[in-house]
């Protein structure tokens, strides 16, 4: 199990603004009847989205109160699951694989290009405090290691330079393009290709 | 080598789109409702006779699970689960397809909605694969609006809707009743089986769940006929299947061959060969991570399918195969698996909760050369401890690998782990076991 606790400062109050509550009212109806607590992994996403990024103790009490439901169950949710950040973290948010998939094709070389580029220790934000970083379990792009998620993209076939040269550019406030970083099409096998040959840049 | 013919995935590298008229053009949506026309019983039976077993690890026979759905729909409604919830390091098939196949998918979700009679199809993606699950939302739409699903989905008859679930980083909601509580909102903890999900599922509802590989795959079954599909690999282990080969080969790849193909040509001939050549191999995980591996001297015959995996000690799993290569420190690989498992299990029985955490220490002492000679059995120990005394299947994932490594590795072990298991004041490392006898010291 992994050991996850909430923030020390946290705000007092929490709301959905407009843009959140009008998501939040049409993924509730995704569910049946009656069973709206179903929601409360999709709510609290949106709630993590509209506050930079993590999930503060009011916004669990206001979406237990939204579904109707204790708020220790929210809270048990929160908790369990690894993707809600329970504490602040950069507005780019930097997760890399380290599972034995990637291991062996060198993601310690990405771990040290996060130490040397963002911050020392994983979880701590960067000079600018616009940038976080962390080792996590497999994010199963296994085909396309050594890789790292930032935000919602997949970043694959690195190595240390160019997840270097990704760090400059998002701590200059740039977007880098996400996808392979050695020009392979998605899972193919590069250079190597004996399937669907026909199809191919048909 | 499979003919391209006989593939399922032709846009399995999106060579062609994955929007709704490409996927027309290779042949989805084209006749969905003649197919819905013969009959439930007839797809069932169908999806029997292609032998097709379930394509998320446990290798299940698909068409006996859907015949589990009770015949008549009574008070409480009948859903349909696709399992996206693919975290098994190794393993990246599904997203290929959430991905590339979108409609194959989309398609497979309303003949197999059709065949147990469900009107409602949840769909659990993994929190992490955000961007394949909004691509999948936009096929959904699109969908819709052809009027493939929705009310008299693809002029079926069959009112059906689909949705998206997103986890949210939880390895273990990839097992079927985690899964369901996650969906109701809850901690993914598994729970008791039996009731079995097909009777009581989702919200106490009858439920069928299958895999995304397994679903997207029947569209295709029932318009070339199981025969056809049975005809591919062998006796009740048929078909095709998407194999990800990652690791220390030259070329890594997702490819999509017949089942009982040989575990050297899939790396040879798709992925390019071993690093460092064949002879620089040292073992393969066959099956994903919770499958033991198999090294090097059992790999040269090695036929890739449920059966010849399962006669090694192993299993195919999902298909993704890991392969090591002599540059790499095995125990280290082993190690960090067990780190996997601690960190994934979620905490409910104490012997996965606590044993995966043990697992996980002494296989880094291990790495280290810290641990005594008694430890590697010990180790041992605790894997038979956890195997077979847990709610769930997590328990026998956590501990084969380790299992496996010590089948075939022990002599590794021992070699480099080789102190004696009395304390001895030269050696400053912490024990791990013979705790009391550092409080006697200290005292």
């Amino acid at each position: 199990m992994s050991l996850r606790r909430p923030a020390k400062n946290q705000p007092e109050t929490f709301e959905f603004n407009s843009s959140s509550m009008e998501e939040a009212n049409k993924i509730v109806l995704k569910y049946p009847e009656g069973k709206q607590q179903s929601a409360v992994m999709a709510l609290l996403y949106i709630a993590q989205k509209q506050n930079d990024n993590w999930i503060p103790l009011a916004a669990m009490k206001y979406i237990a109160k939204f579904l109707d439901m204790p708020y220790i169950k929210v809270y048990e949710v929160a908790t369990f699951y690894t993707m809600y950040n329970l504490s602040p973290v950069g507005k780019y948010f930097v997760q890399v694989c380290t599972t034995t998939p990637c291991m062996i094709r060198g993601a310690n070389k990405l771990v040290e290009a996060c130490k040397e580029k963002i911050s020392d220790k994983e979880n701590e934000l960067s000079n600018d405090k616009s940038c976080s970083w962390m080792e996590v379990e497999c994010l199963g792009a296994c085909v396309n290691a050594p890789m790292m998620q930032i935000n919602d993209n997949y970043y694959e076939d690195l190595d240390k330079e160019k997840a270097t040269e990704i760090f400059d550019k998002i701590l200059n406030g740039q977007n880098p393009k996400p996808g392979s970083y050695r020009g392979r099409l998605n899972a193919e096998p590069e250079n190597n290709r004996k399937t669907l040959m026909d199809v191919k840049n048909a | 080598m499979l003919k391209d013919q006989d593939r399922i995935f032709k846009n399995l590298y999106n060579d062609m789109g994955a929007d709704v008229k490409s996927a027309q053009i290779r042949g989805d949506w084209v006749n969905t409702s003649e197919l819905t026309a013969k009959g439930r019983d007839w797809i069932i039976n169908e999806i029997k006779d292609s032998q097709l077993r379930g394509r998320g690890g446990a290798g299940f026979p698909t068409g006996l699970k859907w015949s589990f759905a009770p015949k008549e729909v009574g008070s409480r409604p009948h859903y349909l689960v696709i399992n996206a919830d693919e975290s098994e390091p190794g393993t990246c098939k599904d997203r290929d397809i959430l991905r590339f196949e979108p409609h194959k998918l989309i398609e497979g979700c309303l003949i197999a909605s059709y065949a147990v009679q469900a009107h409602a199809c949840y769909i659990y993606i993994r929190g992490e694969y955000f961007i394949e699950g909004q691509k999948l939302q936009s096929a959904i739409d699109e969908a819709y609006e052809k009027n493939l699903i929705g009310k008299n989905a693809a002029g079926t008859g069959w009112d059906l809707d689909i949705y998206i679930h997103y986890g949210a980083g939880a390895y273990i909601c990839g097992e079927e009743t985690a899964l369901l509580e996650s969906i109701e909102g809850k901690k993914g903890q598994p729970r008791l089986k039996p009731p079995f999900p097909a009777l009581i599922g989702l919200y106490g509802c009858p439920t069928i769940i299958n895999n995304v590989e397994t679903i997207a795959v029947v569209p295709t079954i029932l318009r070339r006929g199981g025969k056809w599909f049975s005809s591919l690999g062998r006796e009740k282990n048929t078909g095709t299947k998407i194999f990800c080969i990652s690791g220390n080969v030259n070329n890594p790849c997702n490819v999509e061959e017949e089942m009982n193909i040989p575990l050297k040509e899939l790396i040879e001939v798709h992925a390019g060969g071993v690093v460092g050549g064949w002879e620089n191999l040292q073992a393969v995980i066959p099956g994903g991570s919770s499958m033991p591996l198999i090294p090097k001297e059992k790999c040269e015959t090695l036929t890739m399918d449920f059966d010849s995996l399962m006669a090694e000690k192993s299993g195919l799993g999902t298909a993704g195969i890991v392969v090591i290569n002599n540059d790499q420190d095995i125990i280290k690989c082993m190690a960090r698996i067990a780190r996997f498992y601690k960190h994934e299990s979620c905490g409910q029985c104490t012997p996965c909760r606590e044993g995966s955490g043990w697992m996980w220490r002494m296989l880094e002492r291990m790495a280290k050369g810290e641990a005594t000679k008694d430890e590697v059995d010990m180790l041992g120990d605790v894997t038979n401890q956890i195997a077979g005394h847990t709610i769930c299947a997590f328990g026998e994932g956590s501990s084969w690998p380790v299992q496996g490594l010590l089948r075939h590795f022990k002599k590794e072990i021992e070699k480099r782990n080789n102190l004696d298991p009395i304390v001895q004041k030269k050696n400053n490392i912490p024990y791990l076991v013979d705790q009391h006898l550092l409080d006697k010291k200290n005292a």
